[in-house]
């Protein structure tokens, strides 16, 4: 129990500095490397409760895939030499004091509901999923995913397919003055289109006009 | 304090929320760090949903985190799609300069 209550305060200690370094940080580049250990931290914290799954599928997504693509869009846009102070911006010190007041507040209302909520606890296990302590994390949630709840699961893949079509149309650029090859006229290419027969008289021969 | 509860986890992920919200408030840089903070965001939400399904002996709050995953990866392919369209548009993607809408 201690060693993992001083694992739970080393890792959400790691995860809110990384936090607040993603959003105060000068360089762009750097805030997409503590957005990465921010979440190789939480996912410490899932693996260390007892979420195993979500927590690699967490590293593997987010650390392998999204941050990746932060990054790889940081730098192609040239964007991690645009040094803008942050607070000494010319036209954005009014939006400080109120961006700092909503947040506070949203913080305390958050503190609120989490000290001041109760649940009937015969009513949630009645109406859950338990988990079967007997088998695996993994196994548990295919159980549940694939039976349950496949028609969100199949959901989600249309979100993915949709996404990835939107963020193919919104970046495809036509090029002008680019000779490609086309398939298609290729392909339906007739042989009376390339190939002409003559049936050529004796002694006169064939005229070609151009 | 030494005895990690529910209400640990359910502190963590409200000040990673908070913290994002003030990402969102604060930046004038570039609009790549909002939609970073905007990841934080879904990723203290799935601190809450993992931390009430381990706390609660539930299974759905995990599966519910993977569609949040799902959610946060599409939206983090679509945003970028946005970021670099505007970028090769109007060659800024500094948020006091994105002001076309006159909002």
């Amino acid at each position: 129990m201690l060693a993992h209550a001083i694992f739970f305060y080393i890792f959400s200690f790691i995860a809110i500095v990384s936090a607040i370094m993603v959003t105060v940080s000068k360089n762009t580049v750097h805030s997409v490397f503590f957005l990465i250990l921010d979440f190789i931290s939480i996912s410490c914290l899932f693996i260390m409760i007892g979420a195993e799954f979500l927590g690699m599928i967490m590293l593997i997504i987010y650390v392998g895939a999204v941050a990746v693509l932060f990054l790889f869009v940081v730098m192609m846009l040239n964007v991690a030499q645009q040094k803008n102070q942050w607070f000494s911006a010319r036209e954005s010190s009014k939006h400080i004091p109120v961006g700092l007041i909503i947040s506070t507040i949203i913080f305390f209302e958050l503190i609120i509901v989490i000290s001041g909520w109760k649940y009937k606890p015969d009513l949630v296990s009645s109406l859950s999923l338990n988990i079967d302590n007997s088998i695996s994390n993994t196994h548990a949630i295919g159980f549940v995913l694939y039976t349950d709840y496949i028609h969100i699961f199949q959901l989600s893949g249309m979100i993915l397919l949709v996404a990835m079509i939107g963020a193919i149309v919104l970046t495809f650029r036509q090029r002008s003055g680019v000779k490609r090859q086309s398939y298609f006229s290729q392909i339906s290419r007739e042989r009376s289109d390339g190939v002409e027969l003559i049936d050529v008289p004796s002694n006169q021969g064939v005229k070609s006009d151009d | 304090m030494i005895d990690v509860g529910l209400g640990h986890y359910l502190t963590l992920g409200a000040i990673i929320f908070t913290i994002g919200i003030i990402g969102i408030f604060l930046n004038r840089k570039n609009i790549i760090v909002i939609l970073m903070s905007i990841e934080l965001i879904l990723l203290a939400v799935n601190i809450n949903l993992v931390a009430f399904s381990i706390f609660l002996n539930d299974i759905t709050g995990q599966i519910f985190t993977l569609f949040i995953l799902t959610v946060a990866a599409a939206e983090a392919a679509i945003g970028l799609a946005i970021i670099v369209v505007y970028y090769r548009n109007s060659s800024t993607i500094r948020v006091e300069e994105i002001n076309s809408l006159k909002g």
